[in-house]
Formats: structure tokens, sequence, C-alpha cells
């Protein structure tokens, strides 16, 4: 976050590197059951991010003494592929990946209903194939279709956006550059109907009303991410999809 | 489809595969010799130097190659470095656990580097940039995503597919990107022995049921250029004759299929 | 075309005038009931239920279902029952004269068995019987699964869809209420009634599904 650059974030009509407007999201794309031996998936790109997402579950929790007599434990695990990043990356977890698993592991925890299956975990498997800034809300947003695919009761989807801070500026959806030489990364994911905060991390330097903007322009970028949710789950059962039987 | 979660196979599937087999049907209508249906997407992971998505019948691996700049190796101090690895990614399978690489992601690896390398698919000593200070490394990572049988000629599939797409990225140093300089490809052709019969490509199921396994690499000319058995029975010569043409025979078919 | 019926969403309100809610259907903080699933509005006498598009067995009493044992115990089997949880087998609770430390003669890792769900406690710890009409180990045959939502739509009306694959297919079929079939006839006979069992589960969620079901089994029996 914020190293020395020479980069113009910014141009003089304030518009982003990659063309976009402060306030614009990058093309974002969700499919759903790729995978045939996992028990829900979901493949998302945004922006240059390509993640797929499987999840199994739930089944009984393993070590024994992960158990939890009264719920079941959402695990999730967030991984690089080697390739996924311009420096190939030693394949294997890293501080950081094990950061993330946690936050979204207790992000999905909060919308599963996890008392109705005691003594279960459910995994959620995250594999970024390419990285492209925002992986781990594009992940959590991902992994909420997954777990809907797999048949798992949820109070809520989960659905989540970053915004940051460039030359001053507050702007939504941090590309690659911006959130290497920008001045604050805040990625926010919220329960998709009561807009609940499920994860909140922030590093960089906001102010109270510049944490407000972006807040608020996350929120608003929910409601169309969350259609783009729902979209990826229906369209396999749209009427289009059905043959005359065969 | 049946979810095997512990990997078990079942008397009844086992009599129902054998039953066929005696017919020489196989469970989706493949004759013993016939290959999945493979689809090979290059270019998956734009900003990897090369990449292939293979889905072998519902086997589904993707490979990623990175070429950076780094040192030779002391004894091969004017050869660029080609390197192997490949992951078993706990989402492929309901077992599959998250980890260091186990002896069977680690013999996948090493069959299908065997391949690559003594096909002279990449010539290494074209990849070098200042002798014996400064060579390209050419990093070959296989992430397996969904396992249905067959891992290692998936993953042949996907190395070589994403090796002659790749791009060198020389304008790092100076130079200008060129694509990887390939000459022949491999083809890695993987049967079990199930009774009497030889196999290609088996399925999971019939993986489980194959008493013992052999894979034989192939190149244009005919040469054998790798050879691996796996499981715990045994081949008679005869058998292994038999294997290497039928590999030779199917590795030709194959490659003119996805790669003419 | 088919119509098709409506496809909620987890958290998806659910319009109170459509019956007493029942399976799938939570109270939010508002009080507003919610869908808890990915799935499909199902109508009845009794309220309406969210059946999900895919999912685990949840185990009731009293269930017959299709189980693979998981390993042979001195005197039990671990099974699974396609559940989030396994359930086990007793020897008490088969027809067999079975000794402690002898029970591996009977039954073996990977033999699967129609059995009937006995026990189930709080924490979803069950133990299932052989000890019931028609209750067995399967031999012979093949095995194939659906999820678990979807087994009343294989079933169908008294029997009606799982009758109609049956005569059709000239196979015998014993569907578990778990998602497990185990289906029985000829390689090619078990072949298309797989097919004709894997087009219902496609189609489960859409509405005339029985007619073209007819139509299309009538028309590879001709052939």
């Amino acid at each position: 976050m914020g190293s020395e650059s020479n980069i113009k974030l910014l141009d003089e009509n304030g518009m982003r590197l990659d063309g976009r407007t402060p306030e614009q999201l990058r093309p974002i794309k969700i499919e759903t059951n790729l995978l045939e031996r996992a028990d829900g998936s979901a493949y998302i790109e945004w922006g240059g991010n390509k993640i797929m997402v499987a999840v199994y579950g739930p089944r009984e929790a393993y070590p024994k003494h992960t158990q939890d007599i009264e719920k079941a434990v959402v695990k999730a695990r967030y991984n690089m592929a080697a390739f996924s990043v311009d420096e190939r990356k030693r394949p294997g977890p890293d501080r950081r990946s094990v950061e993330i698993s946690k936050v979204i592991s207790e992000a999905l925890s909060s919308a599963i209903m996890v008392e109705q299956f005691p003594r279960a975990q459910i995994d959620v498997f995250i594999e970024v194939m390419q990285a492209d800034a925002g992986t781990r809300i594009a992940g959590l947003t991902a992994a909420s279709v997954a777990v809907a695919s797999a048949g798992i009761p949820m109070r809520d989807m989960v659905v989540g956006c970053t915004a940051g801070k460039v030359e001053g500026k507050v702007v939504l959806d941090l590309s690659k550059e911006e959130d290497n030489f920008g001045q604050a990364d805040l990625p926010i994911a919220v329960l998709s109907k009561s807009k609940k905060v499920v994860l909140i991390q922030m590093d960089g330097d906001l102010s109270m009303e510049e944490f407000e903007q972006a807040s608020e322009m996350i929120l608003k970028a929910t409601d169309n991410i969350a259609e783009i949710q729902r979209n990826a789950l229906t369209s396999r059962y749209s009427v289009e999809n059905i043959g005359d039987g065969e | 489809m049946p979810r095997d979660a512990l990997g078990v196979l079942s008397e009844i599937k086992r009599s129902f595969i054998t039953k066929q087999l005696k017919e020489g049907k196989r469970g989706d209508g493949r004759g013993l010799q016939d290959f999945r249906e493979a689809t090979i997407t290059t270019n998956y992971v734009p900003r990897a130097a090369g990449s292939a998505m293979v889905k072998l019948g519902r086997t589904r691996v993707l490979a990623g190659v990175k070429i950076e700049s780094g040192e030779p190796f002391p004894d091969t101090p004017n050869s660029g470095v080609l390197t192997t690895n490949v992951e078993l990614l706990p989402m492929a399978f309901p077992t599959f656990e998250a980890g260091p690489p186990n002896e069977t992601s680690i013999e996948i690896a090493r069959v299908v580097d065997r391949g690559i390398r003594e096909s002279k698919m990449i010539d290494t000593q074209k990849l070098v940039i200042e002798p014996g200070k400064k060579v390209w490394i050419v990093f070959v990572d296989i992430n397996i995503m969904d396992f249905d049988g067959n891992l290692i000629d998936a993953c042949t599939l996907a190395a070589v597919s994403a090796l002659r797409s790749a791009f060198i990225p020389a304008s790092r140093e100076g130079g200008k990107d060129m694509p990887l300089p390939v000459d022949q490809i491999p083809i890695s052709v993987t049967m079990v022995k199930i009774g009497d019969d030889l196999v290609c490509d088996p399925d999971l199921e019939e993986e489980q049921l194959g008493s013992a396994r052999i894979t034989v690499t192939t190149t244009e000319d005919g040469h054998i250029r790798a050879m691996q058995k796996g499981d715990t029975g045994s081949f008679t010569f005869d058998e292994i004759k038999k294997a290497i043409k039928i590999s030779s025979d199917t590795g030709a078919t194959l490659r003119k299929k996805y790669f003419s | 075309m088919a119509e098709i019926k409506q496809i909620v969403m987890p958290g998806d309100l659910i319009s109170e005038e459509l019956g007493k809610p029942r399976n799938g259907v939570y109270k939010n903080s508002d009080g507003r009931y919610c869908s808890s699933y990915f799935g499909i509005i199902q109508k009845n006498d009794q309220g309406v239920d969210i059946v999900p598009f895919s999912g685990k067995y949840i185990p009731r009493r009293g269930d017959k279902v299709i189980g693979k044992v998981l390993e042979v115990g001195p005197s039990m089997w671990p099974v699974d029952i396609n559940s989030t949880y396994n359930t086990l087998l007793h020897m008490n609770d088969t027809p067999w004269r079975t000794t402690s430390g002898d029970i591996k003669r009977f039954l073996g890792v990977g033999d699967y068995v129609y059995a009937k769900i006995m026990t189930l406690n709080e924490i979803k710890e069950s133990w299932i019987t052989l000890k019931d009409v028609g209750l067995r180990k399967l031999e012979g045959g093949h095995i194939t699964s659906i999820p678990a939502p979807k087994v009343p739509r294989i079933i169908g009306k008294g029997g009606s869809m799982v009758n109609m694959i049956k005569d059709a297919t000239n196979t015998r079929i014993v569907v578990g209420q778990n998602g497990l079939i185990w289906i029985d006839g000829t390689p090619e006979d078990v072949i298309e009634a797989i097919a004709a069992i894997s087009i219902v589960e496609q189609e489960a969620h859409t509405v005339g599904l029985t007619d073209r079901m007819e139509k299309y089994l009538k028309e590879r029996s001709v052939k």
C-alpha cells in the first residue's frame, strides 16, 4: 500500500488509469457448478481476477477435536496458484493467505445457518488462478454463490466490494495499480438484504468523511453485484435451458 | 453422479464394470483404447507466460507457466532450467487434504517432467541469457481441480499445451518477448490392467479396479521417452510391449487431434 | 418450452399469503419470512416449503435409505448415507447370526445396504437397521445417485415416475430417501434407466415433467 511511484493514477478529468470513473465497477462474471466432485462450486472473473471456489459439506468435522458440539465450523482456505501473480509464488500458504482464510471463514459463518449442523464442518476452497486486486472480496462473493449452490442453508447471501483512495480521491473497486500505489484500501462485505457488515478491513489513511464516502459507494455497488450472484445461480434453470425431455 | 466418498470401489460397481469389459465395453461407451473427450483451453491465465486448462472427461487440471531469470545450476552453467510441480488441490476430491506435495503429486510431476525433458520439447541450451551467470527458469505449475482418474495424462496434456503457447518475457532483460522455442511434443498414454485387459485413460472407478498401471510417453518419431509403472500388481513383458504399442498408436491419434 | 416453478435465493422474502411456512423458511430479525435455500417454492395444503436444488440428505426416523459400508468394526459398521453424518449399523440389527469380531463375512467395506433409520438424537447421531421387510445387503445391479431433495420427484405421486421408468427399461429400481438409487437389469437397460433418471434430476423444477417423461420413454422403447 502506498509505494513510491511516479504513476499518475488519475488524469486531469478524474478518469482512472483503466478508463473508469471513480464509482465504476470492473466487469464481473460468475458461473456455477463447473466442478464435478465438489458439493457446490462457483467461478468468478472480476476485472483480471480469475477465481474458482469449491464447497464440501457439511460433513463430520475432522479431526475430532475440531468439532463444535453445537454447530458446524466453517473452514475457508484461500490459496493463490503459483502462476497467479507477476512473480511466481512458492506454492503453499503464507501468512497473508492464512489471515485472508480466517476473515473469509468468519464472514461466511455469519450467513450460514451453522446451528443446523452440530459436529460438522463446511470446507470452502478458494483458488486464485489469476490475481488482480480485491481477491479476498471476489473470492468471498463467489464463495457465497458456491455455498448456496451446495444446498447449504443461509440467512442471506454475502456480497462485497472494495474502495480506496487514489491521489486524494475516493474510488470504488481498486485496480492492481491503485491497490499498490494508492493511499487506502478498504474491503467490505455485507449480508445482501440486511446490509450488516460481516467483513471489514482497512489499511492506509482515511478521514471520517472519506470512510463514509467509500462505504456508501460500496453499499450501492453491492446491489449490482448481488444481481450478478442471482443470475449466476438461476441462469442454469432458466426456461431456455430446458429441452423437450431429451 | 455417484459419490464414493472414501474412494472404495464397491462389489456392485466392480462386477458391473468387469461384466461390461468382458464385452469390450466401458461405462461411457468407450472402447478399451479410447480416450475421453478432452477440452484444452490455452491462455486461460493471460498474466502467466503460458497456461492451459484441460478437461479430460470429468478430470480437470490447470497448468501455468512462469518464466523468470535466475542463476543456472552449477553443474549445467550453459543451460536454462525446467522445473515441474503438481498440486492436488483439496477441491478436487472429498478426501484430498491441503498440505505439502505427497508421493502422488510428486510422482505425477516427475513423470510429466521426464516426458517433456527427455523428448527435448524444450531445448534448455536456448534459454541462456548470460552463460554461466543468468538463464531463463521455466516453472510449470499444474493444479488438479477435479479428479476422475488419469491425472498423469491430463497433466501432460496441460503442461505441453501451456508450454507450446508460452512466451519468454525477454523484454525484461533488454530483449524482445518471444515464443518459447519448442520441438517434439511428448504424449503420455496411461493404461490400467483390469483382469487381462489394458484399459486406456481410466476414470477413477477403473483406476480403483485396476491391479497395475503403466504410463508410456512417446514422441512423433515413435520413440519411447518415459515410462512409469504404478500400483502393486504386475505386468508380463508381453503386456508391457503391448502397452508400448498402444501408447505409440494412441499417442499419434491424440497428437493429431490436439496438436496439429 | 417448460414452465418453471418460482426460484428463490437465501434471504429472499417469502410472502405470507403463500401459506404456512414450513421447511426452508425462517423468520428474519424484522419478523418477515425468508428463504434459507437456493431452491424452488413448493406450495401444498400443509403450507409452503422451499426445496433446495441440491444438498445432503437430512436423516429422519423411519426413512428407508441406501448406504455404503465405510468400515468394519468388532460389532458394528459405520455407513455412509450421503448425509452430513455417517450412521451406524449394529450387528444385532441385522438378520444374521453374528459374533463380535466376526462380522466381516456378512458385510465388508464398500458393500451397499438398503436399511431403515431406526434411531436419531439431537446431535444427529443415528443408527440403522436391516430388520424390516425388504431391507437387505444389495447385490448385483448398479448404484447411481441424485441430490436428496429431488427424491420425491424421482418417485412421483404414489410411485408413478419411478414405476414408469422401471416398466419402460425392464429394470428393478430401489430409491433410497437419501438419494442413492439401486438399479438391476441388463447393462444396456441399466444405462437407459440411469439416463431417464438423469433427465428427471435435471428438470425436477419444471412443470409437466411427468408427461414429457412418458413421451421420452415411449420413444426410447420403440427403438
